[in-house]
């Protein structure tokens, strides 16, 4: 570990701390969770959880995104606060939130303003319903598949009124695009969802879980006598949810050779710090749905030991295929993007509802 | 009256803000020059109003007044507005003093209208939880009890979407 000695001398204090507080904080939320039930303070404590659990999430997957960027382009990425650079996003938090949030002439200040929220807070409202394991979920409401998706779709307000609100010629196309991108995905992806419904016959993500218990040939990834599709719905919704968060190679909302940053090309300091907390827990909510209809949530792979960090396990790996894609595929083109959902996803989308509900009539649960 | 500390309390409170966050919102859409205002403030009308559901133990209806009102009227709006783009700086003219004066009328005599029908109807009982939200009690509802709207619905969609297709192709001929 090379460090500049005073870079070392100022963070000392911090590091121990820092890595213990974490785990100890699931630890100690998971313990005091399953021995009250239910109540006033469950519902408190599960807002601040969820919140700085968003937030954390925002942080270090930024410094993840950049360590696998760095090593998948042979470069070692940020290396030199904290070990590994593992203090970096606090310090580029502080950063951001300690610089002046320009207002450029011209905008609509409330709306420019409250984008960035709107972007946000859907996001972590969606986490309320995540059921990170088997008792470990704020709310386990019968149609939490469907809120989640509720709330997403809050998320296209946000970029909308965020790219028109800054009155910028780039930020407005940037919208544009983004919602003629979100709209053609969300149609595969809900087709997606109707499927696994049918298949499921329960919206509570929860139940979707307890379905899979057992061995990993539970997983409804590999429920060949529900559709012997299951794997490509996956690879479907995988990449929907990529096109959903507006995540390279179809980021074409913040196409910075085009666009300059798209829709966040005038906000400054925190106000585009926001927006990326927000992309950040879109992708988390995408890959919890993901792991959670797909490879069985908190189930353990051989029926033994589950519990969240199987939950967790599986979904920072999709969170790093994710990252994985950004940085190997170029940015699509507009056209081969909608292309692509209008021609070949939704058309397969729409083949495999049709052989998933022969197969039920064929072979019923 | 419950203490507020309990939950009973803190419902109460969210009933009063979840309402406040409705009107509120309703009188954004309707007082503001700026059309993207005027359609977050419907939003967040909508908002409260998915609110008001969820208090009422409909989470389904909850849900589905965000996916559908938020998430596509509205964003369809916002988007209809950027590609039109009917010139910001155009100020529409105010009201006349007796046209202030009779919409407020109107509106006192319909919110007294609502409020004398609210008040004299018999409401049928809400003895149990009308839908649990499960995916058969909703299919239940939508294909037996509902189907008829549910029909009308579809109708009303199919006449909007004729529509569109009329007037992008009346458009396109005269380009």
């Amino acid at each position: 570990m090379i460090l500049h000695p005073e870079t070392k001398k100022a963070l000392a204090p911090f590091v121990l701390p820092g890595l213990i507080a974490g785990p100890v904080l699931i630890v100690g939320l998971y313990l005091f969770l399953t021995s009250i039930p239910g109540g006033l303070a469950r519902v408190i404590i599960f807002c601040g959880a969820l919140i700085i659990f968003a937030a954390l999430n925002a942080a270090y997957l930024v410094w993840l995104e950049r360590k696998v960027c760095a090593h998948i382009q042979c470069r070692i990425g940020p290396k030199e606060v904290g070990p590994f650079g593992l203090i970096q996003p606090l310090v580029d938090g502080i950063k951001l939130m300690s610089k002046q949030l320009l207002l450029p002439k011209g905008i609509d200040p409330f709306l420019f303003k409250v984008a960035p929220l709107l972007v946000l807070v859907p996001a972590v409202m969606s986490f309320v319903t995540i059921p990170f394991g088997e008792h470990l979920a704020a709310r386990n409401i019968n149609i939490g598949l469907l809120m989640i998706f509720a709330f997403a779709s809050v998320n296209v307000l946000g970029l909308l009124l965020g790219g028109w609100g800054s009155a910028n010629k780039y930020a407005v196309i940037s919208a544009a695009r983004a919602v003629s991108q979100n709209v053609a995905y969300e149609i595969p992806m809900l087709i997606i969802v109707i499927t696994m419904i049918m298949v499921t016959g329960t919206m509570n993500l929860n139940e979707i879980v307890m379905q899979q218990s057992g061995w990993f040939g539970n997983w409804y990834i590999f429920r060949f006598t529900a559709s012997p599709l299951m794997p490509v719905a996956f690879l479907i919704f995988f990449v929907c949810s990529l096109a959903e968060t507006n995540r390279a190679p179809f980021d074409l909302g913040e196409a910075e050779s085009e666009l300059i940053a798209g829709f966040h090309t005038e906000y400054s300091g925190m106000g585009f710090g926001v927006f990326f907390m927000g992309e950040y827990a879109n992708i988390v909510i995408g890959c919890s749905l993901a792991t959670i209809l797909f490879l069985g949530g908190w189930q353990s792979p051989v029926g033994i030991a589950s519990g969240w960090w199987w939950f967790l396990l599986k979904l920072y790996t999709l969170i790093f295929c994710v990252m994985w894609v950004r940085w190997t595929y170029p940015r699509t083109t507009l056209w081969g993007l909608l292309n692509l959902s209008w021609k070949i996803l939704i058309p397969i989308t729409l083949f495999n509802l049709l052989l998933t509900g022969a197969m039920l009539k064929i072979w019923p649960h | 009256m419950s203490s507020l500390v309990s939950v009973e309390g803190l419902a109460g409170v969210v009933f009063l803000v979840v309402v406040a966050v409705t009107l509120i919102g309703g009188v954004i859409a309707t007082s503001s020059t700026r059309l993207p205002r005027a359609v977050s403030g419907l939003a967040l009308c909508l908002i409260g109003i998915a609110g008001l559901y969820y208090f009422l133990n409909s989470p389904f209806l909850a849900a589905m007044e965000m996916l559908i009102y938020v998430g596509a009227v509205c964003v369809t709006i916002v988007f209809a507005i950027m590609l039109a783009d009917p010139g910001a700086d155009k100020k529409p003219g105010g009201m006349t003093a007796v046209g202030t004066a009779g919409s407020l009328g109107v509106g006192a005599l319909f919110a007294w209208g609502l409020a004398a029908l609210g008040t004299t109807t018999m409401w049928p009982a809400a003895a149990v939880k009308v839908n649990d939200g499960s995916v058969k009690a909703v299919g239940h509802a939508l294909l037996t009890t509902y189907s008829f709207v549910f029909e009308l619905i579809s109708v009303v969609l199919l006449l909007a979407i004729i529509g569109a297709l009329a007037l992008a192709r009346s458009g396109r001929d005269k380009a």
